[in-house]
């Protein structure tokens, strides 16, 4: 079994050498994990009382100061705490609903492509129907009956986006099923699950890893944009900003670092997870294609 | 198993295919891929399907395995026709295995040799998995199977890769073999060496097999008997010795004709054949070099020739008597 | 004189690993109206040969030696002669040919595609060509408005022919023209090429690792081993009277149908290919000799003389002359029955 270790870390390191001529990968890479570092810090460096309004201590839409390096909201909370405790909530929200996302999709694709006949035809048409349903007003609807809560809006921009990952899995599955090492198998007298699991999945999985990158960014802009038009978890995030700072007038009374600070990290980041997903993308596919040709 | 065994008789027929058709719909029309096929290999017999390409040999291997329904008649297992629920497939897999056309596309690429080869053990939940793994690579002299173990596909020669399918399908210590062009691809160095572990198994374990290929050679150096198959039908049959040095089908007369050793070759024109549009009365007319020449019509069988279909061969395992769909060596036998 | 006459050729390819070393000094003539068979099994360097002879190989193959068609050395000619020579003297039937087509243009575009481009004819005198060219190729002329997927194996075979010799080549290279076709196909193949350079005075280099189709084809053959050439010889005699070990493995290999010998015998040759990064030193066919002496793991070896317009690289056909004192003595006495392993091992 040492043999195996050995491989598997000579293939780790093949994969971080042609990771590494991404450029753009690296910058995203390297956002993300100052991000998320930030993130699990927050509760290490900073007073968590700085959120409640009863006990803000500034002035209400403060500009920057030193006292308050990114100004203040509408009830005197400092903007950089805001948006230090904001990003928990984001990233949460945008890993959990991406994860959800990418594992109903996966089984979705890989039963829908690997089964024939009815199954396959009755996942199709569901898949289509999420695929051609607008999916924030889906969202919004689910939040809505579910009512508040992180979960809430985990569940809603899970459920909602998995219909074009589903499509890209089942395609790939198509393909992989295709291959003579499949009909070898059932040869040797293997069912669909050993088919699914031991030929499928593998065969996948770079595609989701570097899809699931892809969907985080997505599910932050989408957990953003709900928190915008008013269905949110009830705690702070990036998106619950920008809709306090619209509701406020920040940027029309010039508070322009109430808008900035929660619109910069959001961009920042969703584009940070865009440049590793492509990254991924372009590192994972070719060899994709290459070993299994 | 024993059971079965006893049943089958001492000489009889292992694994059976009985009046089997196979259609395919393609483009809107139907391919008769097999149209009516009699086969058997018997106990320790070595069959060779040999017939040019498109004329239904993997079809009919597949159809053998379950792995596509016959259209009609029937594959017999020990004299048992065959059960498609998936729980006898698995159990019939267990015993019957296939060896696939390409060794290269037969391997996952992300599984290592002993993945591959421990992948039936595992699906049969056998116990002494490695034990298995490490003797069926041995037996395919892969050796000594410990340097190969954890090899991937792509390090391994086209040579070495056909040896660890096959022994992927050994490690279930299978009575059959169906290997479907099992040296096409290969090198002519590692091709001798690959039908000797053919025969060999054969010698040492009792291996049945059905070797398609479309390689004569293959057949004279590996079989017992032959079968000589054209546009889904077989049109010859019988001990190789027989059929490879005095065939009596066109058909299998113009194939031996080719090959580059000998002195006069009819090489047969016209397109390849199709299986959508098989023509009527002999299946070969069109292309039969008997037929052209005018020796048919002298023989007065020219009619026949083009307007009375032929009746499907009937086939047993050992049989020392070799047929032939022909209209024309029939009449030259009466 | 020779049409073709190569000198001491040697490829390199330049990987990411270090040098590969396809071909390693291989000198061939070739007269016209010629027909040379080059054989050995995969990865012994066939195709990377055939390729230099017209400079067709990627960027990072280094070719030395000399290549002289015509007694113009290839391998000095600037870009515009050789462009000319591509066309005019010499082209290449590609190895997997069947999959070079273009799959979304036409068959005619894809012939006539030369002589347009060499101004050689006008689009109405390319189309009649076109036309003329099938019809030599054995394909009714309405084929020209096929796409390939419409055309079998040996269908699509057959335009690549057609597309060789639209430009009137004297010299072909046909790279496994017939591997991967069924017999009977092959034998049509192989009956056009056969009547198609008798017709047309063509010179003709064909390469297989089938030695009994070269010999049916060929004046001559060529056996390579791991980058050089082996054995050297009239096909028919080298064919069944092969004098290098490795030779005489790959006719064995094909066994003649109806031929009691071979009847239940498959004969192979055992061990592994080897590996053009490493590879042994000596005669590099050693490790998988069957009649090796202890010498051949570092004695080198060249082609010597072996018979009449023959030759072989191998100790066991090395003139008396050249033969180390001592532990040659024995040699003599052994070499009879042990240069024909596929007897002894009767
Ligand atoms: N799934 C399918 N759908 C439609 N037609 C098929 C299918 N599989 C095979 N055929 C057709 O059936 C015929 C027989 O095919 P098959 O693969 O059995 O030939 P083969 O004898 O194995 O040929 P080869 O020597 O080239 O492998 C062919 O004409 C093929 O096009
Ligand atoms: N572009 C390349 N870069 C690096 N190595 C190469 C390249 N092309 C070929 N080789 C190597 O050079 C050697 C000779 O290859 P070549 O294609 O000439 O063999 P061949 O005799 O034609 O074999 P086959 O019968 O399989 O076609 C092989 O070891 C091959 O791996
Ligand atoms: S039956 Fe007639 S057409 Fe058919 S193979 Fe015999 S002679 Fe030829
Ligand atoms: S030189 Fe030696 S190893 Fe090489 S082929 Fe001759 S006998 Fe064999
Ligand atoms: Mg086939
Ligand atoms: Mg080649």
């Amino acid at each position: 079994m040492n043999i195996t270790w050995t491989r598997r870390r000579t293939a780790l390191s093949r994969f971080w050498r042609d990771y590494r001529r991404q450029r753009a990968g690296l910058y995203g890479a390297a956002i993300l994990i100052a991000a998320v570092a930030l993130a699990l810090l927050t509760p290490l460096v900073t007073d968590p009382a700085g959120m409640d309004v009863t006990r803000a201590t500034g002035a209400k839409m403060a500009a920057p100061s030193l006292d308050f390096p990114l100004g203040t909201d509408e009830s005197g909370r400092s903007v950089l705490l805001m948006t230090l405790w904001g990003s928990r909530v984001s990233l949460l929200i945008g890993f959990m609903s991406a994860l959800l996302s990418m594992t109903i999709g996966t089984v979705t694709g890989i039963a829908a492509g690997h089964f024939r006949g009815w199954t396959s035809a009755v996942l199709l048409r569901i898949t289509d129907w999420f695929l051609v349903l607008p999916s924030l007003v889906l969202a919004l609807v689910l939040a809505a009956i579910l009512g508040g809560g992180t979960s809430t809006i985990i569940l809603a921009i899970g459920v909602t986006s998995w219909a074009s990952t589903a499509r890209l899995i089942r395609a790939q599955t198509l393909s992989v099923e295709a291959r003579p090492y499949i009909e070898r198998s059932r040869a040797l007298g293997a069912g669909h699950w050993h088919i699914m699991t031991r030929h499928v999945l593998p065969n996948v999985a770079p595609l989701v890893l570097a899809n699931t990158t892809l969907q985080v960014a997505s599910a932050i802009v989408a957990e953003s944009t709900l928190a915008f038009l008013g269905a949110d978890s009830g705690k702070v995030s990036w998106g619950g900003m920008l809709r306090g700072s619209y509701d406020w007038g920040a940027a029309t009374s010039g508070a322009w670092w109430y808008v900035l600070a929660p619109g910069l990290c959001i961009v920042a980041v969703v584009m940070a997870f865009t440049l590793c997903g492509r990254a991924l993308e372009a590192v994972l596919n070719p060899r994709l294609r290459g070993v299994s040709r | 198993m024993t059971e079965r065994r006893e049943n089958a008789g001492e000489r009889g027929s292992l694994l059976e295919a009985r009046d089997l058709h196979v259609e395919f719909a393609s483009r809107g029309r139907r391919a008769r891929a097999v149209d009516g096929v009699n086969l058997a290999v018997g106990e320790g017999e070595i069959v060779a399907l040999v017939g040019e390409s498109g004329c239904g040999k993997t079809t009919l291997a597949r159809t053998l395995l379950g792995l596509e329904r016959p259209t009609s008649g029937s594959v017999l297992y020990g004299g048992a026709p065959l059960s498609y629920s998936s729980r006898a497939l698995k159990a019939y897999r267990r015993e019957v295995q296939l060896v696939l056309q390409d060794p290269t596309g037969s391997l996952n690429p992300r599984h290592t040799v002993y993945e591959a080869v421990a992948e039936g053990p595992r699906i049969h939940g056998m116990s002494d998995e490695r034990d298995r793994v490490v003797s069926a690579l041995a037996r395919t002299g892969l050796r000594p199977p410990e340097r190969f173990l954890h090899s991937y596909p792509h390090e391994l020669s086209g040579g070495q890769r056909q040896r660890v399918v096959i022994a992927g399908a050994l490690a279930l210590d299978p009575r059959v073999l169906v290997a479907d062009e099992p040296v096409a691809s290969l090198d002519a160095s590692v091709r001798g060496e690959i039908l000797a572990l053919l025969l060999r198994l054969r010698d040492e374990l009792g291996l049945s097999a059905l070797v398609v290929t479309h390689d004569l050679g293959l057949a004279w150096n590996i079989a017992d008997r032959v079968a000589v198959m054209y546009l889904g039908r077989i049109v010859e049959s019988g001990p190789v010795e027989q059929v490879l040095r005095s065939p009596t089908h066109p058909y299998t007369q113009a194939l031996l004709s080719v090959l580059p050793e000998s002195p006069s070759p009819v090489v047969l024109s016209g397109e390849p054949p199709d299986p959508t549009r098989i023509p009527g009365g002999c299946r070969f007319h069109p292309r039969c070099q008997v037929l052209a020449a005018g020796a048919a019509a002298r023989a007065g069988v020219e009619g026949r020739c083009r307007s009375q279909p032929l009746a499907i061969l009937p086939v047993s395992p050992f049989s020392a008597d070799s047929h032939a769909a022909c209209h024309y060596a029939g009449a030259r036998l009466e | 004189m020779s049409l073709l006459r190569l000198r001491d050729v040697a490829v390199t390819y330049r990987v990411a690993s270090g040098e590969v070393p396809a071909v390693r000094g291989v000198s061939l003539d070739l007269a016209a109206g010629q027909a040379l068979g080059v054989a050995g099994e995969s990865g012994s360097g066939k195709s990377t040969l055939a390729m230099a002879l017209l400079r067709l190989l990627p960027r990072d193959a280094r070719v030395t030696g000399e290549i002289l068609l015509d007694g113009e050395d290839v391998l000095t000619m600037n870009w515009g002669r050789l462009r000319a020579v591509r066309w005019a003297s010499a082209s290449v039937v590609f190895q997997g040919a069947q999959h070079a087509l273009n799959p979304v243009r036409r068959i005619e575009q894809q012939i006539a595609e030369p002589l347009l481009v060499h101004g050689m004819a006008t689009p109405a005198e390319a189309r009649r060509k076109v036309g003329e060219l099938l019809e030599q190729v054995g394909l009714p002329a309405w084929r020209a408005r096929s796409y390939p997927h419409e055309l079998s194996g040996g269908q699509r075979q057959r335009v690549m022919i057609a597309m060789a010799l639209a430009c009137s080549p004297r010299l072909i290279i046909a790279d496994e023209p017939t591997t991967a076709l069924d017999v009977m196909i092959q034998a049509q193949v192989l009956a056009l090429i056969r009547s198609l350079i008798a017709e047309h005075d063509i010179s003709l280099i064909m390469i297989s690792h089938d030695l009994s189709v070269l010999a049916s084809m060929c004046d001559r053959l060529a056996v390579m081993y791991a980058g050089r050439v082996v054995e050297s010889g009239p096909s028919g005699e080298v064919f069944r009277d092969a004098r290098h070990p490795y030779s005489l493995a790959l006719s064995a290999a094909f066994p003649t149908v109806g031929d009691p010998a071979s009847r239940r015998a498959p004969k192979g040759l055992g061990g592994d290919p080897p590996d053009p990064m490493h590879l042994p030193t000596g005669c590099s066919f050693h490790p998988r000799c069957p009649v090796a002496l202890p010498e051949c793991a570092f004695q080198e070896v060249e082609l010597w003389a072996a018979g009449e317009s023959r030759t072989a690289a191998c100790v066991h056909v090395r003139p008396e002359s050249v033969q180390p004192a001592g532990p040659g003595e024995g040699l003599e006495k052994q070499s009879v029955p042990v240069a024909r392993p596929a007897e002894e091992s009767q």
